[in-house]
């Protein structure tokens, strides 16, 4: 699972293309780390936002193909600045391609 | 020769004119121009509530209450359509009665359509239902000071209460030849009868309903409120040039210093914000777009262009200085600034009538900067007139509907947003 700014998808999803890697999930978050909030003005008033838009991209794949993919993402995702994001590495217990009933490396 | 002497001094007389002038007796004819600009005024004016108004308050609300809040206009516009053609229009233009209302009569409009009769040139039909889209869109102004505690059916018995009691007699009292109009006041399109009205309504309600526990204002769909700006900045030429009741010089010079106001409001409220923060915002820009609109509203007919920058560009500080300084200073929760931006700029407007009125836009209407320190003083009188019966009368009703059915949802309601406590809907699924 990896946390990443929302400009760097694309970019993200081009270098998995290149690896052979193209399935993933997106979904839009809002989180803070060490990366300073922004402020936002309505009618006068000055609101501290902390919370601020990443994506989360979670991929499953074998455990083989971890360093690699995880290599890619970090790459493309980096810009050097604080909030580049974090990826975490999980155990997935079982897998199930729901067209076909495939399991494990079957279905991934 | 009867003598029967009516100037045409406010625009908003009934029945038939009369022009005695010793030798002759001059009756108003139909005018299909006229006609024809006061329907498409009346439509103008319609779209500034349904879906303008809605769209402004809506957009500002958090997405768990912005059905709500849009329904607060929806409704407000509906109830008020059925009441003015019930009972409403005579109240407010029938025959005056110790200056204080109509006479009532023509219960569901019995007769007046099939009559034929004119309000000046155009027929009282139109005239009718022109002026109904402002009783409409006055009570809807209202809605968006109290978003996101009040019970809907504490809503629902409002409207047709505060029409009633407080729009009626305020619209009668300036427009349907009551005290305030046979003293002189001017107020072409609805500085006092709308603006301050609605916005001191708004201030007593809010300060009876209380405010909410979250008054962070975190527009969920901003897009929506600058949308609903727009069409009310569109639907404004119809407010306040066909308050001119004629398509022809008066309507044109109405129409420019609405525009002109406006322009010069919302680039003041952008200076402001320049100023303050060293960013001027959509919202902000918005903002001083309608507080221009507000402030121009009872000058329209009576200012000149120069006058318009002035009168937008001094509104903008008003309003601003309410909505930024005086609101959190004084703790009242209202909400979306109706008092801030209806209220005090329709205040400031309403004045300014009587220093920048020109003899020369419009001979019903001479002010300071003319010569005549006595408008200021009568339109002194109308905006406290106006304030001050407004403010007690809502209160009142207000307090009545708090004794009886409860003004305010549960704590858990307004936490979950209003749209699945009051209405069981959501307007965003996944």
């Amino acid at each position: 699972m990896a946390i990443v700014r929302p400009n760097k998808l694309e970019v993200i999803k081009e270098a998995l293309d290149d690896i052979g890697c193209p399935s993933l999930t997106v979904t839009e978050v809002k989180g803070r780390g060490r990366q300073k909030g922004i402020t936002e003005i309505y009618r006068g008033r000055e609101y501290a936002i902390d919370l601020l838009p990443k994506l989360e991209i979670n991929i499953v794949i074998p455990d083989g193909a971890a360093s690699k993919v995880v290599d890619t993402i970090a790459k493309a995702a980096r810009t050097g600045e604080i909030g580049d994001g974090k990826i975490f590495i999980m155990d997935v217990e079982q897998v199930v391609r729901i067209r076909t009933g495939e399991r494990d490396h079957d279905a991934i | 020769m009867t003598e029967v002497g009516f100037l045409l001094l406010t625009f908003r007389t009934r029945e038939i004119v009369y022009l005695n002038t010793e030798e002759h007796m001059v009756i108003a004819v139909l005018n299909s121009g006229d006609t024809a600009w006061m329907l498409m005024s009346t439509a103008l004016v319609m779209l500034m509530t349904i879906p303008g108004l809605a769209l402004f308050y809506a957009g500002l609300v958090k997405k768990e209450t912005v059905l709500n809040t849009l329904f607060l206009s929806f409704s407000a516009y509906a109830m008020v359509s059925i009441i003015w053609f019930v009972y409403g229009y005579p109240l407010v233009f029938g025959p005056d009665v110790h200056g204080f209302i109509g006479a009532p009569g023509d219960f569901f409009f019995h007769n007046v359509v099939e009559s034929n009769t004119l309000v000046g040139s155009i027929p009282t039909s139109v005239y009718a239902a022109f002026e109904m889209t402002f009783a409409a869109i006055t009570v809807a102004l209202i809605s968006g000071a109290i978003i996101g505690r009040m019970k809907f059916s504490a809503w629902m018995l409002f409207v047709p209460l505060w029409a009633t009691f407080v729009y009626l007699p305020v619209a009668h009292w300036v427009w349907g030849g009551g005290w305030l109009a046979q003293l002189g006041a001017l107020d072409f399109a609805g500085g006092t009868v709308v603006h301050i009205n609605s916005g001191v309504a708004a201030l007593a309600l809010c300060l009876v309903l209380r405010g909410r526990k979250d008054r962070s204002m975190l527009p969920h769909q901003l897009g929506y409120a600058i949308m609903g700006a727009g069409l009310l900045w569109f639907g404004w030429f119809g407010f306040n040039a066909g308050s001119a009741l004629s398509a022809g010089p008066l309507a044109g010079s109405a129409f420019i210093v609405t525009n002109t106001s406006a322009a010069a409001a919302m680039l003041s409220w952008m200076l402001i914000e320049y100023l303050r923060f060293g960013k001027a915002t959509m919202l902000g820009a918005a903002s001083g777009i309608v507080a221009g609109l507000v402030a121009i509203t009872p000058a329209a007919g009576f200012v000149n262009i120069p006058a318009a920058i002035v009168i937008g560009f001094v509104t903008s500080i008003v309003s601003y200085t309410a909505i930024s300084f005086i609101k959190p200073r004084l703790g009242y929760d209202d909400a979306l600034d109706v008092f801030g931006i209806h209220g005090l700029s329709g205040i400031w407007g309403a004045l300014a009538v009587g220093i920048f009125a020109s003899p020369f836009i419009n001979a019903a209407g001479t002010g300071l900067a003319y010569g005549n320190p006595g408008q200021l003083e009568i339109q002194a009188v109308a905006v406290a007139a106006t304030f001050a019966y407004s403010f007690v009368v809502t209160l009142i009703i207000a307090k009545a509907i708090d004794l009886t059915i409860g003004l305010r949802v549960s704590e858990e309601q307004e936490a979950q947003g209003l749209d699945q406590a009051l209405h069981d809907e959501a307007a965003y699924h996944i």
